[in-house]
């Protein structure tokens, strides 16, 4: 085997991955461009003006680049934005895992108190939470509170059922093993339970993570002055779509990271399990 | 001399919610263990052999009748009985020891003794160096000795067995078999050992009781006689067919009975 088709096997997943990313960016900047337009022109004549694309719908690569270099590294102007996110995402979250976590454990021990809170939970689930945003407005105004309490709604959620679910799945011969050596029902908990819930609790965080972004986001747009959820709406409706992509992909790159990190701690706290991967 | 293990005509009645009806699962069951004996019980299926066990171990209130240890009426689980089930059931996020103290930490036994006791018992079993393994790194049969180990590390009075190498394949089973007369001898528990194989009872016990079919109780109580130890190539011996042919010929009856019932 040749040391090219080596390279490529030990590195499948990051080359496949590049090459796609590569391939897009570049169809995407001669979309703006006209690259295309332009090389299709011979054959297609009048239509091939279609695969051009202004900059104000599109904008390019090479745009949301400068864009971005500005933004962060000469006016400065998104890390503050950045910031302000930061803060009440940060504190929705830590919120919404307090909640969410003795919630859902206890609707999964205590069966009369998941009867009791069934019906909230499920109507919550069922709806888009950001539907209740006039709402807290209204009751909150538009300050951080607002964006807090919709990211909490948003995370809680996923984190509460999960956690419901991790206690109602609990395997019931680890239970009769922990009650044949007298195990009361705190032991029971600590030792059995919470070790057997944590793989649905970082699921469950993952999704959190990814369901606060919206609350960021949507909050900001609704009422917010500043954010990268304000930003990417104030620069949107100026047409500034480069600065919109820099928002966007600022706020990918930051739940890559997130999430990234949950699967971190994940590998390392589920040392025990087979591996099940090809 | 007192037993060490005393079932007084234990009952157990079962009400169906959803066929509102009552089942009697035992009807009066009277068995007495020594110091230091190992007893069998075999029986139909659902004669309710395992729930018996679970009812010594304290795990099911019986109905009727008391349980007794060394003279002391027992009704919950206690350190005085481990019980060792067909599944494994280690705890998946835990290492061989740390499986193994498992039992220790419920009784409150310091980190450290229970350390130490628990590589004695590790090491008993056969599986000195393998503290440190996940379950899943180790097979059925390996399994069960980690969960033997963590019954044995209690030293309780009584060791109840049920059925624990059915789940292996049958050569595991047999090695099993010899392995755990080796380390009874060696641990000098009294044991109460539940199982479906024939073979397996007669092999492993001082006496075999013969349960009836459902609703359980003692139907006969046959003593082994043969002297220990005990090779695994007893098991074509004419006198361990013998006692072979009556159990099989004991639970037939019943077999049959429940089947033209």
């Amino acid at each position: 085997m040749s040391t090219k088709e080596n390279f490529y096997l030990r590195h499948e997943r990051a080359t496949l991955g590049t090459i796609m990313v590569l391939m897009t960016l570049i169809f995407w900047e001669g979309l703006e461009r006209g690259w295309w337009a332009d090389a299709l022109h011979p054959v297609l004549g009048e239509s091939a003006e279609r695969l051009q694309l202004e900059r104000i719908f599109i904008s390019s690569p090479t745009l949301v680049a400068s864009a971005a270099f500005r933004m962060f590294f000469v006016t400065g102007e998104i890390w503050r934005d950045i910031a302000w996110s930061a803060l009440g995402y940060g504190l929705g979250l830590a919120l919404a895992i307090v909640i969410g976590i003795p919630l859902g454990l206890a609707a999964g021990w205590y069966r009369r108190f998941s009867y009791a809170i069934d019906p909230f939970l499920s109507a919550l689930n069922a709806t888009p939470q950001v539907a209740f945003l006039p709402l807290i407005v209204v009751w909150v105004g538009t300050g951080l509170g607002a964006r807090v309490l919709i990211i909490v709604l948003l995370a809680v959620l996923p984190i509460a059922i999960n956690a419901r679910a991790a206690v109602r799945t609990t395997d019931p011969r680890l239970i009769k093993v922990a009650s044949s050596f007298g195990a009361g029902d705190f032991r029971l908990f600590r030792t059995i339970i919470l070790p057997s819930a944590v793989p649905f609790l970082l699921a469950a965080l993952r999704l959190a993570i990814g369901r606060g972004m919206i609350g960021v986001v949507v909050g900001e747009i609704y009422g917010s002055a500043a954010g990268i959820g304000a930003m990417i709406s104030q620069a949107g409706s100026r047409f500034q779509t480069d600065k919109v992509f820099v928002g966007v992909l600022t706020i990918v790159a930051a739940g890559l990271i997130l999430i990234e990190i949950v699967q971190r701690i994940e590998r390392r706290v589920e040392a025990w399990r087979p591996p099940v991967q090809v | 001399m007192t037993p060490k293990l005393e079932a007084q005509d234990i009952r157990l009645d079962y009400f169906q919610p959803r066929t509102n009806t009552r089942l009697t699962a035992l009807a009066g069951v009277n068995l007495q263990v020594m110091d230091g004996e190992f007893v069998s019980i075999v029986g139909p299926s659902g004669c309710g052999k395992t729930t018996f066990l679970s009812v010594v171990d304290g795990l099911i209130a019986a109905s009727a009748g008391r349980i007794l240890v060394e003279g002391k009426v027992v009704t919950r689980p206690g350190p005085d009985r481990a019980v060792v089930f067909q599944d494994a059931s280690l705890l998946p996020w835990r290492t061989v020891l740390g499986n193994v103290v498992y039992g220790l930490e419920c009784v409150g036994i310091g980190k450290r003794e229970a350390k130490t006791r628990a590589s004695h018992f590790i090491d008993m079993v056969g599986l000195a160096g393998f503290e440190n393994h996940y379950p899943y790194e180790l097979s059925g049969g390996m399994q069960q000795r980690v969960n033997l180990a963590r019954a044995l590390v209690m030293d309780p009075k009584i060791l109840l067995m049920d059925e624990p190498f059915a789940s292996l394949d049958a050569q595991t089973r047999e090695a099993m078999q010899e392995e755990l007369l080796h380390i009874w001898a060696k641990a000098g528990k009294t044991v109460l050992f539940v199982t479906h194989q024939i073979d397996e009872a007669i092999y492993l016990s001082d006496r075999v009781v013969v349960f009836s079919g459902r609703p359980g109780k003692v139907k006969e109580i046959i003593t082994v006689g043969i002297e220990r130890p005990r090779a695994l190539g007893l098991k074509r011996d004419a006198r361990f067919h013998a006692i072979e042919d009556r159990i099989w010929s004991l639970i037939d009856d019943d077999t049959d009975r429940s089947r033209h019932a």
